[in-house]
């Protein structure tokens, strides 16, 4: 084996090997939505987030706007505070609705914003007054039965 | 005569222990030695060259089949099992994330060690059976350096490329059977897999366990083949000691680096 062809074939597959590196990160990996995207950080208050994890979506209108950040309790309030990350592309007014929302019966849950009307736009650091928690199916099936039985003895 | 019994077992059990920890203290000092030699090693870049063609290049065609169909095999079971809670969309998912996270690596390094590092083995063994080594030294050519170091550095970088490689082929695999044979739409398929798939968090760790992989493969065989004893058997043994060691050590270190990297994500 000589020198040219060795050098060739090393060639060859550190080529294949960086391109396969490459598709990995763009191709499959989420690298074009940059989740390192300069962006800033909103806060909201919610009674319960449901399933809400860390690094799930927050859209507006569907569109992924940025990512949930961190989830804690407040210990003086025992609400959950939840920090998102929101690219520096998008502003949202003062007024916007933040509700905890799920794809579909089982898909996965996100935080969706609803902008509202106010001219002022949330900057670094400031809280979202107006939240709307997550629908608990549990707790809406256990009101559904009573609101049954309570119908029923009515009659 | 229980005494005997007694304290012969317990000699034993003292001898293994003994024996097990100057294996690994020799190991240790082997793999430092292989460090200090490097510099020299990697200076005269065509040895090292030459070893990632005959580890890397060469193991090409097992990994790159292998990763087709192990991601062609996961797309089928992975869609069976989706389609009964009607998740089929989120095949793309499970067969990015398995093989980039674990059965990538894994895999790619079970495979290695068996191509690449057993061949590794007996090459030195036999080199050390024919006395090529001592006749280095005779020469004044260190052995580690022109023999021992650019072995280990061709197995450590020929292992994150095949390990890409072999996931890239295995997702590429998940969609010909996922998108063209059973049907899933295109778009749902890589879209719900970029958006579940982190670079950072994913790749990169998937990338770092195949380095880790990959040093601990080319370290393995090397000290292998280097304290081998020199006879027709001693190689032997030393090759399956190897396969059977390397493929233990890649099972052991996937389970202690999972448990740091993927603890839930922080």
């Amino acid at each position: 084996m000589n020198r040219a062809t060795v050098d060739l074939w090393v060639g060859i597959f550190v080529a294949l090997g960086i391109g396969a590196i490459i598709f990995l990160s763009l191709r499959v990996g989420n690298l074009t939505t940059a989740s390192h995207a300069p962006g800033y950080r909103i806060e909201a208050e919610f009674d319960n987030i449901g399933g809400l994890k860390l690094r799930a979506p927050v859209k507006a209108a569907g569109v992924v706007v940025g990512r949930v950040d961190n989830i804690r309790l407040d210990p003086q309030t025992y609400r959950a505070l939840v920090t998102m990350r929101v690219d520096q592309g998008y502003q949202f007014s003062r007024d916007t609705i933040a509700s905890i929302l799920t794809s579909g019966l089982l898909g996965e849950v996100y935080i969706g914003l609803d902008s509202g009307g106010d001219t002022q736009m949330l900057t670094d650091g400031q809280r979202i007054a107006k939240t709307q928690s997550a629908v608990v199916l549990e707790k809406l099936i256990g009101q559904f039965m009573f609101d049954k039985a309570a119908s029923g003895s009515a009659k | 005569m229980a005494a005997d019994f007694v304290t012969g077992g317990l000699r034993r059990v003292g001898r293994v222990t003994v024996d097990a920890v100057t294996r690994l203290g020799f190991a240790t000092r082997f793999f430092l030695a292989v460090l200090m030699h490097s510099p020299s090693a990697l200076r005269r870049l065509q040895l090292t060259l030459r070893e990632i063609y005959f580890s890397g290049v060469l193991s090409l065609v097992i990994i790159l089949v292998s990763g087709l169909f192990v991601g062609m095999v996961l797309a089928l079971q992975g869609y069976d099992v989706l389609n009964r809670y009607g998740a089929d969309e989120s095949l793309g998912i499970l067969v990015a994330l398995s093989l980039v996270r674990e059965l990538g690596p894994v895999v790619a390094g079970l495979l290695f060690a068996s191509r690449a590092g057993s061949a590794i083995t007996a090459e030195i063994g036999l080199m050390k059976t024919t006395e090529q080594l001592s006749a280095m030294e005779m020469m004044a050519v260190d052995p580690l350096a022109r023999v021992v170091a650019p072995r280990f550095w061709g197995g450590l970088i020929s292992m994150p490329l095949l390990t890409a490689l072999f996931s890239m082929l295995g997702i590429y695999g998940a969609y010909l059977v996922g998108v063209k044979l059973i049907g899933i739409d295109a778009g749902a398929f890589w879209g719900n897999m970029q958006a579940a798939v982190d670079f950072r968090y994913d790749i990169v760790n998937g990338i770092v366990k195949s380095f880790v992989f990959g040093a601990a493969v080319s370290l393995i065989a090397v000290f292998e083949g280097y304290e081998a004893a020199p006879t027709a058997e001693g190689v032997s043994t030393a090759t399956t000691r190897t396969v059977v060691v390397s493929s233990l050590m890649i099972l052991a270190l996937d389970f202690v680096l999972t448990v740091f990297m993927f603890r839930g994500i922080r």
